[in-house]
């Protein structure tokens, strides 16, 4: 008597195992698309471009550390660069709802130019549509974008190798958290801020070692769980990562706790993961280190040999734990 | 934790039998899995799942009414997240939610009394599921709705309670636990007493645990310890949080309002006095009676071990339709839904794998 999933649930959009299928199963026959991957690359006139697009929905429109419109904004940076390329151009389509203040309005769209200047990037095109009240929630924005590749680099899951360092330049757990804690109103003591934020920068900060830099990606929906078994499943390798190595924050700890989540599926929005070359493993979290967003890089684990695709997660008292794919939804409209 | 780890083994070898002990409570059967417990312990000390999750063990019925209810004209059914996916006989709060029913999910049933002041208009009944831990809560705002003169505010209250149940498994000649790793957030409640038949009537030990690795593997060693003296005791590894008499000022708000009741858990059957109703003081709160909705009579899953996990008699890989008919996607049973049920934690934490 199992049940048949037919019609769309919240978790087909929780960045997770539902949504992978509603991809393979759906979109990706029906348009010709077989890999996936956070921007498409495409050659131009012997020119490689990456391009990708981001619809927006959080809610609250507002929270700790951000707002819909820089997350608008830093998201497409983010997807263009963990895809290897300099972001330089966006659109920003806007769906609104009737009723919606111009003021809350203005601040977004501050926000969105503000964080397009950090960004370097600029918004070119855009489209407006307005839909009735209670047919929407207050806003939704869609950014697509174009960057061009950095050269020497190739960022694919298909050059994961065995023995590549597993990188993370910042704490997990942040954006999640800051976002449930507003829509819930529970305070925290320091205040959990969401870590929207562009990640071009740091990229740039470890061009230089181009081929050495295999795979990289924000995890975003799904969190950092979800994002090591993507990397397992198309690599056809097993992860380890060491559960004393990976950062998180005591307030989100003891959110998470008090919520019932698992910090490794929060989401974030500024966090990146890299796969590189053991050899330059030390000298490239030096080179992310000395960058803004980066202070806190550290190695979290390694590649190893056997191809069964499982990410392993070495706990504190020496046990293992597997790590799965988001189950449904976690938290849904994070982002 | 190396000493006591090597105190464990030593005891564990001198025993000389393997020796099952059973986790009540489903905040113990993930932690478990996070910390890799079962990889340090002695593989002799075999760890079960018991029914210690409230949403695995809320029935086909009481989802069905919750459903029922929720398609009602002006209602607005709030609930826990975890119920939303928990299949009823014919559809789950989820589907009923996508077929238009306003149901809204909620961390505290004070904010569903404060939407129901805000929409005078509707009803606003709160899906009331959990064990001791929550019962004081709704307990909280049933009075306050009480003080506050809310008329659009009622419970449907499934709650249960945690001794009557390992009572029933104790009492089942098919269940074989040699002690309880007893739940510590049920505890701070209701303290230790309430197990003390455990220990005195049925001869087994039990310790009240807490949820850091260093906590269950302190929970486990003082278990094994009172097998290996051969005592049979209730004991607290929780001190910092747990006292003997639990928070009497929470037990009283819950005996205001409730009253023990029969009570069905999915997969178990009907276990003597091991729910809470309304008293009867308070029944205009009790959405059954107010709302008084049609309940189709349908049929637990036929095929579904739930019953036999939730007693600890199979583990989740031994039911036909683990990871096959029942995934987390797709549940069949309810401890395939909740993120706490065993079923889930096995799955997730990829447990079938061997």
């Amino acid at each position: 008597m199992g049940l048949i999933v037919d019609k769309i649930l919240l978790g087909h959009g929780s960045g997770g195992k539902l949504m992978h299928e509603l991809i393979r199963e759906h979109f990706g026959p029906s348009f010709g698309i077989e890999g996936f991957s956070d921007a498409a690359i495409l050659d131009v006139d012997s020119r490689k471009l990456a391009f990708t697009t981001d619809s927006y929905v959080v809610s609250p429109l507002f929270f700790p550390g951000g707002n819909i419109g820089d997350l608008a904004v830093y998201g497409t940076v983010n997807d263009l660069s963990v895809s290897g390329a300099e972001p330089l151009f966006l659109s920003a389509g806007f769906i609104i709802e009737e009723g919606f203040s111009i003021e809350r309005l203005k601040d977004i769209v501050l926000s969105m130019a503000r964080a397009a200047k950090e960004a370097g990037v600029k918004i070119v095109a855009g489209d407006t549509k307005v839909v009735n009240k209670g047919k929407g929630d207050g806003v939704f924005i869609n950014t697509a974008g174009i960057g061009v590749l950095h050269e020497g680099m190739e960022i694919s899951p298909l050059r994961i190798r065995k023995g590549d360092k597993v990188l993370i330049n910042s704490e997990i757990g942040n954006h999640g958290i800051a976002v449930i804690s507003e829509r819930n109103g529970i305070c925290f003591d320091p205040p959990v801020v969401s870590d929207t934020r562009p990640l071009n920068g740091i990229v740039r900060s470890i061009r230089e070692f181009g081929e050495d830099v295999h795979f990289m990606r924000d995890p975003t929906r799904g969190g950092l769980a979800t994002t090591l078994k993507e990397a397992a499943l198309e690599s056809r390798k097993n992860i380890r990562i060491r559960e004393t190595s990976l950062p998180i924050a005591p307030q989100v700890k003891g959110a998470c706790d008090l919520l019932g989540l698992d910090p490794l599926y929060v989401a974030n929005e500024g966090a990146l993961v890299a796969f590189v070359s053991p050899g330059s493993a030390e000298a490239i979290v030096n080179s992310m280190r000395g960058h803004a967003h980066g202070t806190e890089t550290r190695i979290i684990g390694e590649v190893e040999d056997s191809a069964e695709s499982m990410v392993l997660l070495q706990t504190r008292i020496g046990g293992n734990r597997i790590i799965e794919m988001l189950q449904g939804e976690q938290l849904p409209r994070i982002c | 934790m190396k000493a006591i780890l090597n105190e464990l083994k030593r005891m564990t070898g001198l025993i000389k039998r393997p020796l099952r002990l059973m986790e009540v409570c489903g905040t113990h059967t993930v932690a478990i899995f996070r910390h890799g417990i079962r990889d340090v312990i002695p593989k002799e000390t075999a760890l079960l799942s018991g029914p210690g999750c409230p949403v695995c063990v809320t029935s086909v019925k009481d989802v069905d009414a919750a459903v029922s209810m929720s398609k009602m004209t002006g209602v607005i059914l709030a609930t826990f997240g975890d119920m939303m996916r928990v299949p009823g006989g014919e559809q789950s709060l989820n589907d009923a939610r996508s077929e238009g029913a306003d149901i809204r999910i909620f961390y505290s049933p004070m904010d569903a009394l404060r939407t129901a002041m805000e929409e005078k208009g509707r009803e606003v009944v709160f899906f009331a599921t959990g064990f001791e831990t929550t019962s004081p809560l709704i307990a909280a705002t049933v009075s306050e709705a009480e003080r506050r003169g809310v008329d659009n505010f009622s419970i449907y209250s499934t709650h249960k309670l945690v001794p009557p149940a390992l009572k029933a498994l104790l009492d089942s000649p098919d269940v074989m636990v040699d002690g309880f790793i007893l739940p510590g957030h049920v505890s701070t409640i209701i303290g230790s007493k309430p197990y003390q038949f455990i220990s005195s009537q049925y001869k087994k030990p039990g310790v009240i645990t807490g949820f850091e690795a260093e906590e269950i593997i302190e929970g486990i060693f003082m278990l094994v310890k009172q097998i290996y003296d051969c005592r049979s005791e209730v004991e607290i590894q929780y001190s910092k949080v747990v006292r003997e008499e639990g928070n009497p000022a929470a037990v009283s708000v819950i005996e205001r309002c409730f009253e023990p009741c029969d009570a069905h858990w999915r997969g178990i059957g009907t276990i003597p006095g091991s729910g809470l109703r309304l008293r009867e003081e308070y029944k205009r709160f009790n959405a059954l009676l107010k709302l008084r909705p049609g309940v189709p009579d349908n049929p637990e899953p036929a095929a579904c071990s739930c019953g036999d996990v939730l007693r600890g008699i199979k583990t989740p890989p031994e039911c036909g339709m683990f990871g096959s008919a029942c995934t987390p996607e797709s549940p069949v049973g309810a401890c395939m839904v909740s993120t706490e049920g065993s079923c889930s934690a096995y799955y997730k934490y990829g447990a079938y794998r061997g």
